[in-house]
Formats: structure tokens, C-alpha cells, sequence
């Protein structure tokens, strides 16, 4: 549990030095507690209280970083059961998983390599590979996951992981992958000593895999005592229904029992029931807590909408997405097409792109920068008025793209209209409706 | 060694509701719908039984609208000509119950007309929702309503503009009500409260908290929804009512499901990720809690029964 200022000021020396930059012990104990100083900062604090903090500072759920020379992926360090309590942090890595001894492996791995979709202004992609050694442990096995993880070296720069039950077949390709980080997948009670090796040896982060939690519970302190403190748990389970009862319970063990023992990031396959279950296998492991969904299939109508998916759920809903400002084209405008104006909060941005893309009538929309507030709100904060939609008209220069000078205002904020026409005296200034539903109908009606 | 799951004891539980009458209820159904009951988060069954499961409803219309995307036209056919035709379809297709969307276009006589020939082709609970337009709504629902009586139909849909007349003919002819608020708890509960006060009993009152589609603002309805629930499960009894959400509706609205040109290559193979974006948004929305989910594709029906079955099958 994390300490209250007072507790951590008990642990600090007291004597008020200054030499943390901060004029008393307390004060710094307070910052500390708001997590907003390092306690590195204090030259005299004893081990003991260092030891003491550094377990109270622990994140229930570990941060686990996998990096390689190109990309890192982050995940763990949640601090709650739902988003609106606070916010989800760390993303699920999605990773694809490739087999070692796959022949087109260089043509799979560089094309997910090179996938990027846009969505609302940003640019995603897959996080990383997930290769696969032969199965069984025949001698050839260390030569082909070798190989394998130099040809994916060879076309991407994303982080891996590496499957494989063999510790020896594993240890000769991590040791193609010197600072990197990456994890290695699976350990479980009959081998984990040895995976555990290997994984301090390459400084890895290990899955460990049990049949129940109680299992795992047993495993993390054995592989924890091999000096491995970076691990991920495969939870198991025959389908969605289990799957999710043991992901809510070890994230539930984490924040409300503070459990250390489970207190890691998942790992979840989302193809282990095949193709057709995939899409929904990982987008509940996305909406439910995986830290790694490993995918089987690439392909980009099933990995844009999961991307989709892990942006929207890990949105903070502190702070609404907001669509990148500028002109958007909605169903290829012509110079004359109409202008219409909005904000850049994303749900008032589809409402109005959704309506005008449906109606199939051409159109330009001018979304500004009301700091990702709907059109009534952002009008009452000061965030969309007059002098910023000129300043929007004029910064995109939307008169070199259109012919006709009309801006469509929308309808809840016509009281901006009188000043609008000062501000850009050369535009014909109009009021639209206040829904964007109606838009389609006063397009056809009004405005021809 | 075994570990102690922390579990949560709630004293709320949500109102269980029956759609749809049998001839010995006192309807024509050939079977009945029950939904709610729960008193815990979805499918947390390691704390209580879920008494029953979510069901998938299927959209059909009195009649074809033009902007359905072609996807839906090429699956349904011309059975989307003729609602008695679309409503054995979408039985067959493994709905558990119907929604009837009525039309502008459609005039008293034809939504009686349009209700009682789906009434008539399947047996399955229905429900029936206006065209959107408070006028048209209630002028139409009436009329279905009295030519229905004790079907106990869901009639919708309800929105704090415009609730009294629809509340009223659902209260004098044994029908349900559907209540629509824009993704915010306490406009939820204040229509709930609104409705109830009417006289309706609230075990007649199903909410919709409203959605928006994957991409579109599906994570404000779905943290609407898992927060409707929390409050529910912590004893708030105007929020105890089960949800119903209509991921097929917005999907189908999103480019992405709606179109195959003109979009980036990035999107993938238009009828899978349409089918993806469809399944997808109603799959996170029975995560958080959804009771039913109006769907349109009959592949996404399979998917979406898939995951609710997956979802039970788990030893208590």
C-alpha cells in the first residue's frame, strides 16, 4: 500500500538539511508521497527506510518493459479494475506470432513490420514478434530459432518474444539480442530453474504458465528466488469465460489484496481457438487486462479494429481523444462545396464527419482547436469562438481550396455569427442547424 | 497453496424483465425472454450465478431502407423486401428476440400491418420502435400497442423528449418500454424516474444507455454502462434495470463497416472488418454489461452468441 506523506516523513532523517533542495523533511516527505521527487534525492536516508519505501512505492502491478533497438512496449503498472475509475495506463502490446521454421517468415514479419493504420490523427502499428521454436527439441531446433530471429532482425526493429520449452534452444538466440529486452515464454514448474537461468543470464523478462493461480502463486517466489524479479503470467483457461474470471481475480489479488505474488502483467493468445474466435479472444484480453495479446493472423481488417479498440479503452476519460485540427475532406469536395465548422472533440467530430459521409453530399470540415471540447462547452469555456474559428479559416488558409466563401456555423453557437463576419469580412457567415443529425437535410435544402 | 479471491458482495441486484407473452400469458409468443437478475458484475460467476443470459435481438425494418449498407442487402436478400420474410430470416439467422423499426414512410395502418405480419411469420418476443420522430413515434405506437395488446412487446423508444405517450399505451396494453438516454448515469436515472412515475412498473422499463460504435465513442457508453451497473449493485434502485444496446446500428453507421471504397488499404478486406467492427463493439458491450444487443448481420449473431456462451461456460 502506498505510504501517506506523514508515514514516509517517519522514515526520512528528519534533521530538515535541505540538501533534497526542499526546506524540511516534511515537505519532501509530501512530495515524495505524491509520487513527484525521487527519495534518491535525500543523501541520508538508512537502507532500512529505503527498503521500506521502495516496497511501498511498489506498483501493484509490475511494469514490464520489452525493448528493442527501434521500440519499446510498456505494460503493467494499472491501478485500477475499471477505466472511468481512473485511467488505464499501459496498453496490451499486441504481438504476432510467427513459427521459426516458417519459410515465408522474412515476407510475413517485414509486411506486419511495416503495417500502419490512422486513426483520428495517429499513427499505430503492431508492437512486436512473437517466434516460435520447433516443438519438439530435435538438434536442428537452436539453429532454426536462430536464423529465424536474425531474419526478423533483418527486416524489423520491434521487440520480441520468443517461445520455446527448451531453455538451451532459447539461450543461443537471446544471445543474438544483447540489450534488448525481451521475453521469453513459457516457464513452468518442470523447467523453471532452468528458464529462470537463462532469463537473469540475458536479463529477460520470463512467463510463467500454471494451471490455477494457486500454481502460479507457488511459481513466481521459486523463479523470484533464481534472481528473475521481471515475470508474466499465462493464466490459462479453456475459453473466454474462464480466461476472464482468472484475469478480473489477479488483477483484483493485485490492487485490493495486494498480492505481490500475482502482481505481474498477463500474456494471452488470442488464436488458440482458431481464426474465427480470434477477433473477440483478443479484444476481451484488451478490454479485460492482458498486459501481451499475442496474435496468430495477420491481417489488417482484424488488427485495425483492434488497435482501434486498445486506444478507446485505454483512453483516459479524463481527457477526451481529440481529433487532430484542420480541414477534413468528407466525400471529395469540390472548390464549391460547403464549408462547415466544428470542434476537435472526437464524438462532435464523427457526429458531423458520420452525418455528411452518410448524407454523400461533398463538403469541407474546418475542425479547430477547442482543446477537445464539444461545440456548447468549449463556447462557454472560450474555446471556440470568433477569433479562434478566423484564426482556424485563415491558419489552414481554406480559401486557397474553396471558391464559394460560406462558412456553416453550427447552430448552438449563432450568437458567434455577427462577430465571425467581422473577423473574416470576406466570407458569407451562415448558421446551421444545432444537431448533427439535421445537417444532411439543411445541405440539401438550404444551401443551394 | 491456495490463494484467498477477493470477493465482492453487493446488495443491489437488477430487476429481472420478461419480454414477449405466451398464449397461456396471455400473447401469441412461442416462447418468452427473460433478462436481469444478476447481482454481480458480468459473468463473475466465481461470486454468483448469473440467472440469465444476455440475448441478441436482430434489426429488421417494416421496410428497405436504402441506407443500409450493401453488406446487410447482400446477406439478407430480398427477404428485406417484406418484413414477415426478414422476420423468419432472422429467427433462422438464431435471434432471441426481434426489433421492428417502423418508417417515416409508414402510415398507421402499415406499422399495424408490419407488426402483426412479424407477429405472425415468428414467435419470438419483439420489439417495435418508432422512426425516431416524437409525432410519428407516438401516433404510430399507439396503435401497434392497442392492436397488440398482451404481447408485451418493448415499444421505443422513449427519450426525456418524448416518453408520456409511448409510457402511457405501454401501461394500459401490458406493453414494455425501451428508455434511451445519451450516455450519462444520471440522465439514465432520471428518466427512469420519470417513467416509473408514470405508473409503469419499473420491471416494464428497460434502458438504453446508448453506445457509440467501436471508434466512435465506444468507451464512453461502455464506461456509462459498467458505472450504471456499479451503482446499481451498490443498492441504487432507479439504475437496476437491465440494458439494451444497439452496437449493430452504430457500427453499420461507421465508414468502416458502411463502405468498401475509398478507404485506406490499411482497413483490411471491407466484409471482414465490417463484420469485426459490428462484433467487436456488441462484444465489449456484454463486457460491461450489456442485456441485449440489437445486432444486423447474421454472421456477427453467430460470433456474438459464441462469446455469450463462451462466457457461461465456466464451473461456478
Amino acid at each position: 500500500m502506498p505510504l501517506s506523506g506523514i508515514q514516509i516523513y517517519k522514515l526520512l532523517p528528519q534533521t530538515n538539511c535541505k540538501e533534497c533542495s526542499f526546506p524540511t523533511c516534511l515537505a519532501f516527505a509530501m512530495k515524495l508521497a505524491a509520487k513527484q521527487v525521487e527519495l534518491s534525492a535525500c543523501p541520508y536516508v538508512s537502507e532500512a527506510s529505503k527498503k521500506q519505501l521502495a516496497e511501498s512505492a511498489a506498483p501493484p502491478v509490475r511494469l514490464i518493459t520489452l525493448k528493442a533497438n527501434g521500440t519499446e512496449v510498456k505494460v503493467g503498472n494499472e491501478v485500477c479494475m475499471f477505466r472511468h475509475e481512473k485511467t488505464f495506463y499501459n496498453k496490451p502490446g499486441l504481438f504476432l506470432r510467427l513459427k521459426a521454421s516458417d519459410p515465408e517468415l522474412a515476407q510475413k514479419a517485414a509486411a506486419a513490420d511495416a503495417y500502419k493504420v490512422n486513426y483520428v490523427g495517429m499513427d499505430f502499428s503492431l508492437d512486436g514478434f512473437a517466434v516460435e521454436a520447433d516443438s519438439d527439441a530435435s538438434t536442428g531446433s537452436a539453429q532454426v530459432l536462430t536464423a529465424a530471429v536474425k531474419t526478423i532482425r533483418g527486416v524489423s526493429k520491434r521487440p520480441l518474444i520468443l517461445i520455446g520449452s527448451d531453455a538451451a534452444v532459447l539461450d543461443s538466440a537471446l544471445g543474438l539480442l544483447a540489450g534488448e529486452q525481451t521475453l521469453i515464454y513459457t516457464a513452468d514448474s518442470s523447467n523453471y530453474e532452468a528458464m529462470a537461468d537463462i532469463a537473469k543470464k540475458h536479463k529477460a523478462a520470463l512467463v510463467l504458465k500454471a494451471d490455477s493461480l494457486d500454481a502460479l502463486a507457488d511459481l513466481t517466489p521459486k523463479v523470484q528466488a533464481k534472481g528473475v524479479e521481471d515475470m508474466v503470467l499465462d493464466l490459462g483457461g479453456k475459453n473466454m469465460g474462464e480466461w476472464l474470471t482468472r484475469s478480473t481475480q489477479v488483477r483484483r489479488l493485485a490492487l485490493k489484496a495486494n498480492f505481490r505474488t500475482l502482481g505481474y502483467p498477463t500474456i494471452f493468445f488470442a488464436g488458440q481457438a482458431g481464426p474465427e474466435k480470434e477477433a473477440v479472444y483478443a479484444a476481451q484480453a484488451i478490454a479485460k487486462y492482458a498486459g501481451f495479446v499475442v496474435l496468430d493472423t495477420f491481417k489488417p481488417e482484424l488488427i485495425y479494429p483492434l488497435l482501434v479498440l486498445r486506444e478507446n479503452i485505454y483512453t483516459d476519460p479524463q481527457k477526451p481523444i481529440q481529433v487532430q485540427p484542420g480541414i477534413y475532406e468528407i466525400n471529395s469536395p469540390k472548390p464549391e462545396s460547403p464549408v462547415l465548422i466544428t470542434t476537435n472533440f472526437s464524438i462532435t467530430y464523427f457526429s458531423v464527419a458520420n452525418e455528411v459521409e452518410g448524407s454523400g453530399l461533398p463538403a469541407w470540415l474546418v475542425v479547430t482547436d477547442a482543446e477537445g471540447m464539444s461545440v456548447l462547452t468549449a463556447w462557454a469555456a472560450g474555446k471556440f469562438d470568433a477569433e479562434r474559428i478566423a484564426k482556424a479559416v485563415k491558419g489552414f488558409d481554406l480559401a486557397s481550396k474553396v471558391s464559394k466563401k460560406r462558412i456553416i456555423l453550427p447552430g448552438h453557437v449563432a450568437v458567434l455569427s455577427g462577430e465571425l463576419e467581422e473577423e473574416l469580412s470576406d466570407w458569407e457567415i451562415r448558421v446551421g442547424p444545432r444537431e448533427a443529425v439535421d445537417l444532411p437535410a439543411f445541405m440539401k435544402q438550404a444551401l443551394n | 497453496m491456495p490463494i484467498e479471491i477477493p470477493k465482492d458482495k453487493w446488495p443491489g441486484k437488477i430487476k429481472t424483465i420478461t419480454i414477449g407473452a405466451t398464449i397461456e400469458e396471455g400473447g401469441t409468443r412461442s416462447k418468452s425472454i427473460t433478462i436481469g437478475g444478476q447481482t454481480t458484475l458480468p459473468y463473475l460467476h466465481f461470486e454468483a450465478p448469473m440467472p440469465n443470459k444476455p440475448v441478441i435481438a436482430i434489426e429488421i425494418k417494416s421496410r428497405k431502407s436504402d441506407d443500409w449498407s450493401p453488406l446487410l442487402v447482400e446477406a439478407w436478400g430480398d427477404a428485406m423486401e417484406e418484413p414477415a420474410e426478414w422476420a423468419k430470416k432472422a429467427e433462422e439467422a438464431g435471434a432471441d428476440l426481434l426489433v421492428l423499426a417502423l418508417t417515416l414512410a409508414d402510415s398507421p395502418e402499415d406499422a399495424v400491418k408490419a407488426v402483426k405480419s412479424v407477429l405472425g411469420a415468428s414467435g419470438l418476443p419483439l420489439i417495435v420502435w418508432g422512426p425516431g420522430q416524437a409525432e410519428k413515434d407516438n401516433e404510430l405506437l399507439v396503435l401497434v400497442a392497442e392492436a397488440t395488446k398482451g404481447e408485451k412487446l418493448v415499444l421505443g423508444i422513449c427519450e426525456d423528449k418524448n416518453y408520456r405517450t409511448i409510457v402511457a399505451t405501454a401501461m394500459a396494453n401490458g406493453h414494455l418500454v425501451q428508455a434511451r438516454t445519451p450516455m450519462d448515469v444520471n440522465l439514465a436515472k432520471q428518466l427512469n424516474i420519470l417513467i416509473t412515475d408514470m405508473g409503469l412498473p419499473a420491471d416494464r422499463v428497460i434502458m438504453d444507455p446508448t453506445t457509440g460504435a467501436l471508434g466512435y465513442g465506444i468507451e464512453y457508453g461502455y464506461s456509462v454502462m459498467e458505472r450504471l451497473r456499479l451503482a446499481a449493485l451498490q443498492g441504487d434502485g432507479m439504475t437496476q434495470l437491465p440494458m439494451i444496446v444497439t452496437p449493430g446500428f452504430e457500427a453499420w453507421k461507421a465508414k468502416e463497416s458502411k463502405v468498401g471504397e475509398g478507404v485506406p488499404e490499411a482497413w483490411g478486406d471491407w466484409k471482414a472488418r465490417a463484420i469485426n467492427w459490428e462484433t467487436l463493439t456488441a462484444t465489449a458491450l456484454v463486457e460491461s454489461g450489456a442485456d441485449i444487443v440489437v445486432l444486423r448481420h447474421p454472421e456477427s449473431v453467430k460470433r456474438v452468441q459464441g462469446v455469450i456462451d463462451e462466457l457461461f461456460a465456466v464451473p461456478a
